[in-house]
């Protein structure tokens, strides 16, 4: 059968071993390849959305010197007072050479339309400064605001631009008067969604994705860790948990959307619960988070090593006991892992909140999980659909508050794995 | 404490004076039985589904001795041993029929708890297999289950005796809250013994306890179970027969799932009565 001499048997294994070693060279380089492409990728990513994104937090703001008129601002009806008449004849106070109606109106434009609200805010607030004069920053409109940030160009003709020549007229003499310049943008960390891109934040899409996330994360890891659990420990095995198996595994393969149909009409339409409100949403994500949870963590219970179960069992432990007390905890890390896998999953989605109505315009920062609220990957959705110029910035500048939201959901949870298999 | 039986005529004498067994014939010859058993077995059939791993053992196991049970692998002798603290039970497919005692009751009864029993009838595994927790807690979790402690210092009398007992209390008395999985593989394999004590069982089953031991940590475990014989009853598979011959008064020899020869260590070492047994330590086969 073998007749090599073993001076044959090397020269073979020799001629041989040139070829192995270029395999091995090549399947080295492919993959070291395959992950420089996917660096540059993500590079292009994270330049493209910084580089968009990153000039939304700074904002325009116009100095006017305010006038609170006490004419004006009846102090028993203070919340109809005409604020707006107060920006508009502060700023033709500014440029009184302003004459006819289209150029009034131009000029009125170079405010934003938040401006009057913000007086109003102050007046509220404080109502002494009625009769008194202040310098107030107010933000400028949408479009100052881009030109301002270099976003429009003086040399385009000026029928294609936003900005007309007398606008930017205008603009040139506030800013030798020191009366415009950007500064920090706080509306956008603190307000809801608006019409105008000037005023709208994140902060109440941010608020949503909270709530939701913390609906599903109540529901979907208990119910998702006690499945896996049952399943894996307790469940007979036989015909019927190879079904529910199977089918556990397809339900991970489900289009999400069709989770929000099953949402929108077990949910919504059957128990009556509201639309749009965070509740719904975490218990939709949740049916879409659980075969994640599920699956991953019967992973890490057949991973704990059978000698510890055995252990367990062989000084009179309880099924129960052992595994609360020895297996569980060792699985535990591999659970997280799966459990933060499905709520990125999760804080991603859109489309099955599409369906339960959380894609409405809502401009209130949801306070509870039964108000109207939308999340962040909707919102994006909203704002990259608007025409409105300015909301390019600003859909960068939300997508990058989502990835910092999914790092530092994903920084927790690494520190929870280290924190428990440090236990040993 | 063995009565010795018509079976082992002889006994005494130097020369053969009886007809070894043949190999074809698989009845147990020796002294399966002793009076005044701690367990005792009848007529054990094993199956794994359709498989028979054991034929018809009967054996006792008596209070205060060491049982080894050696044999080539696959025989049996591990799986018999489960069965007697009903570790097969977590095998789906596993069915066993005959009869097991402990103290005159069925364990395979349907009043009985598994639970409890387990306590009664403790188990060192092959491969040390400490919880990965601290010394402290690996002893004081069979205790504590079960409530046995009443109060802290009551648990932590238990937990120094037993480690005492395991002879390991010396070595870990100032390190209990550092983890049992850090310790070398000969005190892991003592703690797991001491924390099988821990629950004062009755009788005390070992699969193999030094198979992943070098021979000082054999050495030292050898002698604890010399030790523990003086209260308890002990079952040990081996796969060393010196070690079976150092440690135990009686010997089992299993072959292919037939019990084929129990009997004093020494006189199955030195005059085995069934061919078989006689290949296998002579190192015909196995």
């Amino acid at each position: 059968m073998n007749n090599k001499t073993p001076d044959s048997s090397r020269q073979l294994i020799q001629k041989k071993l040139a070829r192995r070693y270029r395999t091995e060279k090549w399947f080295r380089r492919l993959g070291a390849m395959a992950v420089l492409i996917s660096i540059a990728f993500l590079g292009i990513l994270l330049v493209t959305i910084v580089g968009k994104g990153s000039s939304a937090f700074q904002q325009t703001f116009v100095k006017l010197d305010i006038h609170f008129d006490a004419e004006v601002l009846d102090v028993k009806n203070l919340s109809r007072a005409n604020y707006p008449g107060l920006v508009k004849s502060n700023l033709r106070s500014l440029f009184p050479e302003v004459k006819g109606r289209r150029d009034k109106k131009k000029l009125y434009n170079l405010v934003s339309n938040g401006a009057a609200f913000q007086l109003q805010d102050m007046v509220m607030g404080d109502t002494s400064i009625i009769g008194r004069t202040k310098s107030v920053w107010v933000p400028a409109s949408d479009d100052v605001d881009l030109f301002f940030k270099g976003k429009i160009s003086r040399d385009v003709v000026e029928s294609n631009r936003r900005i007309k020549d007398i606008q930017l007229k205008w603009i040139d003499r506030l800013q030798t008067e020191n009366r415009i310049e950007k500064r920090l943008n706080t509306t956008f960390f603190t307000a809801g969604d608006s019409r105008d891109p000037e005023l709208a934040g994140i902060r109440g899409a941010l608020s949503g994705t909270i709530l939701t996330l913390i609906v599903t994360l109540a529901l979907s890891f208990p119910i998702g860790v006690a499945t896996a659990v049952y399943l894996e420990e307790f469940a007979p095995k036989n015909k019927w948990t190879d079904i529910i198996e199977v089918n556990i595994n397809n339900l991970a393969a489900v289009p999400s959307i069709v989770f929000g149909l099953l949402g929108l009409a077990v949910y919504i339409n059957f128990f009556g619960l509201p639309r749009s409100v965070p509740l719904v949403g975490g218990l939709v994500l949740t049916l879409m988070t659980l075969p994640t949870i599920i699956i991953s963590g019967r992973a890490a219970l057949k991973a704990v090593p059978p000698s510890i179960r055995e252990a367990a069992l062989g000084i009179g432990a309880s099924r129960m006991q052992m595994v609360m007390h020895h297996v569980l905890p060792l699985a535990m890390p591999g659970m997280l892992t799966g459990t933060i896998i499905g709520m990125a999953q999760a804080l991603g989605e859109t489309a099955p909140l599409l369906t339960i109505g959380m894609v409405a315009f809502i401009v209130d920062i949801p306070g509870s999980f039964i108000d109207p609220a939308t999340v962040m990957p909707v919102q994006i959705y909203l704002w990259a659909d608007s025409p409105e110029r300015a909301f390019v910035e600003k859909t960068s500048a939300a997508i990058m508050i989502l990835l910092l939201f999914l790092i530092s959901m994903n920084a927790v949870a690494v520190f929870l794995r280290k924190k428990f298999e440090k236990s040993w | 404490m063995m009565e010795q039986t018509e079976e082992i005529r002889g006994e005494k004498s130097e020369t053969r004076d009886w007809e070894v067994v043949s190999r074809e014939d698989r009845r147990t010859v020796g002294i399966p039985f002793v009076d005044n058993p701690r367990m005792t077995c009848r007529n054990i059939d094993v199956y794994y589904g359709d498989e028979q791993a054991i034929q018809d053992v009967s054996v006792d196991i008596g209070n205060n001795e060491v049982l080894s049970m050696i044999g080539p692998s696959g025989c049996g002798k591990s799986t018999f041993l489960r069965c007697l603290n009903r570790m097969n039970d977590t095998i789906d497919i596993c069915r066993i029929t005959g009869e097991i005692c402990l103290d005159g009751m069925d364990i395979y009864g349907g009043e009985i708890d598994v639970v409890p029993l387990r306590a009664q009838i403790g188990m060192v595994f092959q491969k040390p297999n400490p919880f990965p927790k601290s010394i402290y807690d690996n002893v004081a979790y069979g205790p504590k289950i079960h409530g046995l402690a009443a109060n802290k210092t009551d648990l932590d009398e238990i937990v120094e005796t037993s480690l005492k007992k395991a002879g390991l209390w010396k070595e870990i008395k100032d390190r209990m809250d550092q983890p049992g999985t850090g310790l070398s593989g000969g005190q892991q394999q003592r703690l797991c013994i001491a924390r099988a004590i821990a629950v004062s069982p009755e009788v005390i089953l070992m699969d193999e306890p030094c198979s992943a031991l070098d021979p000082i940590a054999t050495a030292h475990v050898e002698d604890l179970i010399s030790e523990l014989r003086k209260q308890y009853s002990i079952v040990i598979v081996t796969h060393s027969m010196q070690q079976a011959a150092r440690v135990s008064q009686r010997t089992a020899y299993f072959h292919l799932g037939d019990l084929i020869e129990v009997g004093e260590t020494e006189r199955v070492f030195t005059n085995p009565r069934h061919q078989l047994t006689e290949d296998y330590i002579t190192g015909r086969f196995g």
